[in-house]
């Protein structure tokens, strides 16, 4: 079941191959859902959902699919796959659903998707193709869990809704940074984990 | 078979779309009635907010049916008109001409006393706002006020959600010398004009609160005559 290769089809995108932090693909959602941190964690669960389930199925029709139309048979796949998530958020998890809104509908356009289709699920068995895109839909929930903890501990103050930081800290004067909240500092910090990643791993960098 | 020619290709679409035609309409069948139970239960939680009753999912329709004793529509002039409140479409109805509204109006006993629930809708910087207000059984004093929004910016128009703003409408009224005022909603250190109440908008959020004073200005108007009738009773 879990050959080498394919524990490193699941592994390899959660550090060495992340999506967001190496390939930095599935930027703006990254971005957009990270202000609290339930929604970044069911926006993660739902990329995972379909990107192992589109791989999938893209994989189980990819000796039929006509070449010509090939995009257009994945954006099939996965809006498909992207209206029933949202559908059943919207009839089993309501609250989070209005919050991620028009987020959800927009995986469709993130790239991470499309690239682990085209790049891996078009020529590879089901299993492997699973594997791959659980892989990479963590490596992105994985980011997003880390820059929605530290925006939200530092810019609300809390974490999943629950008060983190004593009332004695802003009884003494400390404020939440209501620059946190705001989408540009997502984007600081997720340069802020590659700089410590790169840093880590120094075969990533880049030689001029 | 040629897999890459154009019949093949035609007929190999055809099928998926109506393969993943038919599962989006068995999903979509399937979740209605537990979607359109979550709308009408985070209906009934914003309007109980409203009256600072704040309802968990789960008996969310206990308190609402406990709390709120009545529900009507009314016209322009107060008169009650055949229908369901609750299934007003508050958005549909800011679209007609103020004589032809249906106006919802829910009725609650809290505190000892009736309030009125009223619904307002309006447009804030990037998408509708809307909420409600509770008026108590004076016909003027605003009670309670909730307000929601689809998209306004966070930590700015969309604090307007927030209880910290909403709260500010608590004891204003609504009515002053007989005459409809509404509620303004100023840069702190402004003074109204007419005299009317106010609270303080939002910083960095001057549209959405300028949305907020016009939704109420121009959603309440419509229940001058309602209120009055209140008034003389």
């Amino acid at each position: 079941m879990l050959s080498k290769k394919n524990k490193s089809v699941l592994f390899n995108p959660l550090s060495k191959n992340n999506p967001i932090i190496v390939q930095v693909l599935g930027i703006c959602s990254a971005l957009a859902v990270t202000a609290k941190l339930e929604p970044a964690i069911v926006m993660g669960i739902s990329v995972i959902a379909v990107t192992a389930f589109s791989n999938v199925i893209i994989s189980l029709i990819r000796n039929t699919i006509p070449t010509s139309v090939r995009i257009i048979v994945q954006l099939v796949v996965v809006a498909s796959l992207v209206i029933i998530v949202d559908q059943i958020l919207k009839a089993y998890n309501y609250e989070v659903s209005k919050q991620l809104s028009v987020f959800i509908g927009l995986i469709i356009t993130n790239c991470i998707l499309m690239g682990r289709l085209e790049a891996f699920a078009l020529a590879n068995k089901p299993w492997p193709s699973f594997l791959d895109g659980v892989g990479n839909g963590l490596g992105y929930a994985i980011i997003l869990v880390i820059v929605a903890t530290i925006r939200e501990l530092l810019g609300s103050g809390t974490l999943l809704g629950y008060q983190i930081i004593p009332n004695s800290f802003y009884e003494m004067g400390y404020q939440n940074n209501g620059l946190m909240i705001l989408p540009p500092m997502a984007l600081i910090t997720v340069a802020c984990i590659i700089w410590v990643h790169r840093s880590k791993n120094k075969d990533l960098q880049e030689k001029n | 078979m040629n897999k890459q020619g154009n019949t093949y290709t035609l007929f190999y679409m055809a099928l998926l779309i109506l393969v993943v035609g038919v599962i989006l309409a068995w999903v979509s069948l399937t979740l209605k009635p537990a979607q359109n139970d979550n709308i009408s239960i985070d209906k009934m939680q914003q309007i109980l907010k409203s009256v600072h009753v704040t309802a968990e999912k789960e008996n969310t329709i206990d308190m609402y049916n406990q709390y709120i004793t009545d529900s009507y529509i009314i016209d322009i002039n107060g008169e009650k008109k055949e229908g369901k409140a609750f299934d007003v479409n508050v958005a549909a109805e800011i679209k007609k001409a103020p004589e032809e509204r249906l106006l919802p109006v829910f009725e609650c006993q809290i505190d000892n006393s009736k309030k009125y629930i009223l619904p307002i809708y309006g447009a804030g910087l990037w998408g509708p706002i809307w909420g409600y207000v509770s008026i108590a059984d004076d016909g003027k004093t605003v009670y309670g006020a909730y307000f929601s929004h689809q998209g306004e910016t966070p930590g700015l128009g969309a604090e307007i959600a927030t209880d910290h703003f909403s709260k500010q409408f608590d004891g204003k009224e609504l009515i002053k010398d007989g005459e409809f005022k509404s509620i303004s909603v100023l840069k702190q250190g402004q003074k109204p004009t007419n005299g009317e109440d106010y609270v303080d908008a939002i910083s960095g959020g001057t549209i959405t609160s300028k949305g907020v004073q016009s939704m109420l200005s121009s959603c309440l108007s419509c229940y001058q005559n309602f209120l009055s009738k209140i008034q003389e009773n």
